[in-house]
């Protein structure tokens, strides 16, 4: 037993009376560098740990719970915080549907997501990480006229979860990133471009990845028109691809369903998207950068298939919105850190890769908007209506191939119409850091918004 | 904390050869409710202490945050950030620092002292009130969340001052059901006081307001694609100075050549009706402070007058490092997170023309009533901002209700482009998010007009 589980459970020896108590316990180490002129501009060192309690108690007309959080593992800080969520007990309401979670003997899969080497690796090499991104960015091309950041960042972060209901669970986890961002220049114009390489240990990652993603980004950037309003087939590249499916994810929690949220509701069993449209949610697979054992309730995650083949097959839950819909835990519960509640989410979403190459998906389409980046997601995308519009920059596409870079363009439609306007699926998946995997998206029917 | 702990704490981070050192001590308590459906649930409490360190020796900055408050704790965390002092060496420094600089907080009445049946009475008050606007609606939100911050900020530079920041905010999120599906109504209201803010009228006000921007949305159509005039309505509008020029006005991005707005001082970078100010001294406002998280006292800061560029924001690093006074725009989100250039509250001054007569005047457009949100690439310039209730204008009126969507534009194009500014000035509160940090600020403006801006909806 790690720990740290060793810890919540003595915690668990604090319950009064009938009440019922979950621990949620973590911590975890940063470092983070960013190199600026060849230098290092700021270095991070750090490590934070903290403790989320719930207490529920049983009444008549269904359980209470209430929450408090402490930024600290010391016995009077956490004292102070079990008294505060038995304070907050009293006023929350009963309600029929409120459990901790409970063992449901689903076996967690074993995964191996924490690299010592996190640790290990001297903060010199971390350094000249980050410094020797920022020099292959600037010499990678001459046009090149800035790198405003180069950054090198890792975690390695463990939890713990225990229960009066007999939840026990931990799992840990690093990671390790480059994110560098250049801004090109041909004396008239300037464009930025964003690279990233990820990984669980710095050894895992890729100089070369990063700068040349951001070079040619940025570079490929330059000299971009705004098009003319128009409606035509918009491809959406691994990365924009990734960030549609994570807002598609967020209407297919249960708990937008329960909460009468979602645009999905009520309509298990009916064609919602194209029929090449097969969406799972997996955290079980390592290679996805969220995979994990548990969920943020201490059961096993497991395999969830949501959509298949266009047809809505179900949602992810966590106990709580499980319960309200007359179903059981997907394993699917979140928890922001310390200070959040679990809450069903999608953490690991899967398309079913389809079977062109993107240079296929290209010719197929023949004339649209390529997508490269997306602006204001969280300004311009109502995931409860389904209204979407988002800025966006990228390329055009003529005769099957790339043409001139476009900015300062919007591509707008709903969800709804988007998941059966789907016509191409890409077998090129990119394992990014999100919620979600990459691939090339093509969808029919969209407004470009341009002069 | 006591003075001569942290000199000691501030004497061990300049120890590895550190030109400027500086200890923040936080102590953040925060509490919040939420009422879904007419239940109460998620309520949580909250507290988080610790300290974070910096250290500064050339163009570096070493920083280490710890949770442990004893002596040995900031001097280990004091050590860490002093470690990128590579050379070593840098002899002994004494540092005595002065009086503290006391603020208090505005609030009257203190989060703590407030009976949490009062609160969730008013989110039950909000919910009523919602409901009552009509039976399309589906979904009622209400959420109620207070903080209090305490800090103390001391730096080698003799810098020595204490806040205590109160705020409270309160939303309430709708939903309305129809045959057109569904769609939402938001209004926040939020303000740097405590419990004595949450009036029982400005609550009925949000959650009426709400319930029927959701219930209007249902007949909404697509909205229009491509360029027109738009109009902005009072208040949320000052999201679009945020995103438009705000960001690009911040000594970070400035200093390293990243801003469209770089070496601009001096020109007319806007319409002659712009004189946008950002104002941390707007006592009660969200992004009000008494000082910022650097420990200077707040100010008001003009960065566009009558059009021209007047000057950019600061934080202390890099106001020194060019040898200037800092402007107090020196905020962090917490003790784990190092200090950067951010707005506080940031207006467009009144203008003279008359809000309805603006709206009178445009033969076709788009009035957007409420924005948002908003982002921005400040080396290009592009930005987009959403509109969250938004009409059509036909011959001089108000019509259509329209769906959400995002506008875009580019900002010293856009800035060129206000041709009319009326008398009805407001703020509205906002999340402001950069390099992965939040903080609260205000934004704020009277109804005005952009004579063309790109809107990005579906209709064609």
């Amino acid at each position: 037993m790690s720990q740290l589980l060793e810890h919540a459970e003595r915690l668990l020896e604090r319950s009064k009376g009938s009440e019922e108590i979950e621990i949620y316990i973590s911590t975890g180490q940063d470092t983070e560098v960013r190199a600026y002129g060849g230098a290092v501009e700021n270095l991070t060192t750090a490590s934070s740990s903290g403790i989320g309690i719930r207490v529920l108690r049983d009444g008549a007309g269904g359980a209470q719970v209430g929450t408090a959080w402490t930024g600290s593992l010391d016995d009077e800080a956490v004292n102070d915080a079990l008294a505060q969520a038995r304070d907050n007990v009293r006023f929350a309401s009963e309600d029929e549907f409120i459990a901790f979670a409970r063992p449901d003997g689903v076996e967690a899969v074993t995964l191996s997501l924490r690299d010592e080497s996190v640790s290990t690796t001297p903060l010199d090499d971390k350094i000249a990480l980050a410094i020797e991104l920022e020099r292959r960015v600037r010499g990678g091309d001459s046009r090149i006229r800035q790198v405003d950041s180069a950054n090198y960042s890792d975690y390695l972060a463990e939890a713990a979860i225990a229960s009066s209901t007999g939840i026990r669970a931990s799992y840990a986890r690093s990671g390790a990133f480059l994110s560098v961002e250049a801004i090109a220049s041909d004396g008239v114009d300037d464009q930025t471009g964003w690279g990233l390489s990820v990984g669980r240990a710095p050894g895992e990652l890729d100089l070369d990845v990063a700068a040349n993603d951001a070079i040619s980004r940025a570079t490929r950037m330059l000299g971009a028109v705004k098009p003319s309003s128009m409606k035509c087939t918009a491809v959406f590249d691994p990365r924009t691809a990734a960030s549609l499916l994570a807002i598609i994810g967020g209407a297919l929690s249960g708990d937008a369903v329960v909460r009468g949220r979602s645009f999905f509701a009520n309509r298990v069993g009916e064609m919602v998207a194209s029929p090449l449209f097969s969406l799972l949610d997996d955290p079980t697979d390592p290679r996805h950068f969220q995979a994990s054992s548990h969920d943020g309730e201490g059961l096993a995650c497991r395999r969830n298939v949501l959509i298949e083949r266009g047809q809505l097959k179900g949602f992810v839950y966590d106990t709580y919105a499980a319960r309200r819909a007359g179903t059981a835990s997907t394993g699917s519960a979140l928890r922001g850190g310390i200070a959040g509640s679990p809450s069903a989410g999608c953490r690991a979403l899967q398309l079913m890769p389809g079977d062109e190459d993107q240079a296929t998906i290209l010719k197929n389409v023949g004339d649209g908007v390529y997508v490269e980046s997306l602006m204001g997601v969280h300004s311009g995308v109502n995931p409860i209506s389904g209204d979407f519009s988002v800025g966006v920059t990228g390329r055009m596409i003529r005769d099957g191939q790339f043409a001139e870079p476009v900015r300062e363009l919007t591509v707008a439609s709903t969800l709804q119409r988007m998941l059966l306007d789907l016509c191409h699926v890409g077998n090129d998946l990119e394992w990014l850091p999100g919620s979600a995997v990459g691939q090339t998206l093509a969808i029919d029917g969209i407004a470009v918004s341009g002069s | 904390m006591q003075k001569e702990v942290l000199e000691r704490t501030i004497d061990v981070a300049l120890s590895g050869g550190g030109e400027f050192a500086e200890v923040f001590v936080e102590d953040r308590s925060m509490s919040s409710a939420v009422l879904d459906q007419r239940r109460v649930e998620q309520l949580s409490s909250g507290r988080d202490r610790g300290a974070g360190i910096r250290v500064v020796i050339g163009e570096t900055t070493g920083f280490a945050h710890t949770a442990d408050l004893s002596e040995k704790g900031l001097r280990d965390a004091a050590r860490a950030a002093a470690g990128v002092a590579r050379e070593g060496g840098g002899g002994v420094r004494e540092i005595a620092l002065g009086d503290l600089r006391r603020h208090d907080s505005l609030a009257e009445i203190e989060p703590g002292d407030v009976d949490k049946a009062k609160k969730i009475e008013l989110m039950f008050q909000a919910d009523d009130v919602a409901r009552s606007e009509g039976s399309s609606i589906s979904q009622v939100q209400v959420a109620l969340g207070d903080s209090t911050r305490r800090f103390v900020v001391a730096n080698s530079e003799g810098v020595f001052a204490s806040d205590h920041q109160v705020r409270t905010r309160f939303n309430v999120s709708c939903v309305a059901t129809g045959d057109t599906g569904m769609q939402t109504g938001y209004r926040p209201i939020a303000a740097t006081k405590g419990f004595e803010f949450l009036d029982p009228s400005a609550i009925e006000e949000a959650a009426r307001g709400a319930a029927r921007q959701a219930i209007t949305k249902l007949d909404a159509r697509p909205s229009p694609s491509g360029d027109m005039p738009v109009v902005l309505a009072s208040g949320t509008g000052g999201i679009l100075f945020h995103e438009a020029c705000g960001h690009g006005l911040e000594a970070d991005a400035i200093l390293k050549q990243a801003s469209v707005y770089a070496g601009k001082v001096g020109q007319q970078v806007a319409s002659p009706l712009v004189t946008l100010v950002d104002d941390g001294t707007v006592k009660g406002e969200w992004g009000y402070l008494a000082i910022d998280d650097e420990g200077h006292e707040s100010s008001r800061n003009v960065l566009i007058e009558n059009g021209v560029l007047t000057d950019y924001m600061w934080d202390f690093l890099r106001a020194r490092k060019e040898g200037r006074l800092a402007s107090a725009n020196g905020r962090r989100q917490s003790y784990q997170h190092l200090p950067m250039v951010r707005m506080t509250n940031t207006y467009l001054l009144e203008g003279e023309s008359d809000a309805e007569e603006i709206v009178a005047q445009t033969a076709y457009g788009v009035y957007v009533a409420q924005l948002g949100g908003g982002q921005v690439n400040t080396a290009t310039g592009d930005f987009v901002f959403g509109m969250t209730a938004a009409f059509l204008i036909e011959n001089g009126k108000i019509t259509a209700p329209l769906r959400d969507c995002n506008l875009i534009g580019n900002g010293p194009e856009i800035l060129q482009r206000v041709d009319a500014v009326a008398k009805d000035f407001s703020m509205m509160p906002g999340t402001c998010g950069k390099d992965g940090q939040q903080v609260p600020v205000g934004c704020g403006q009277a109804t005005m007009r952009l004579t063309s801006i790109t809107v990005g909806g579906a209709a064609t």
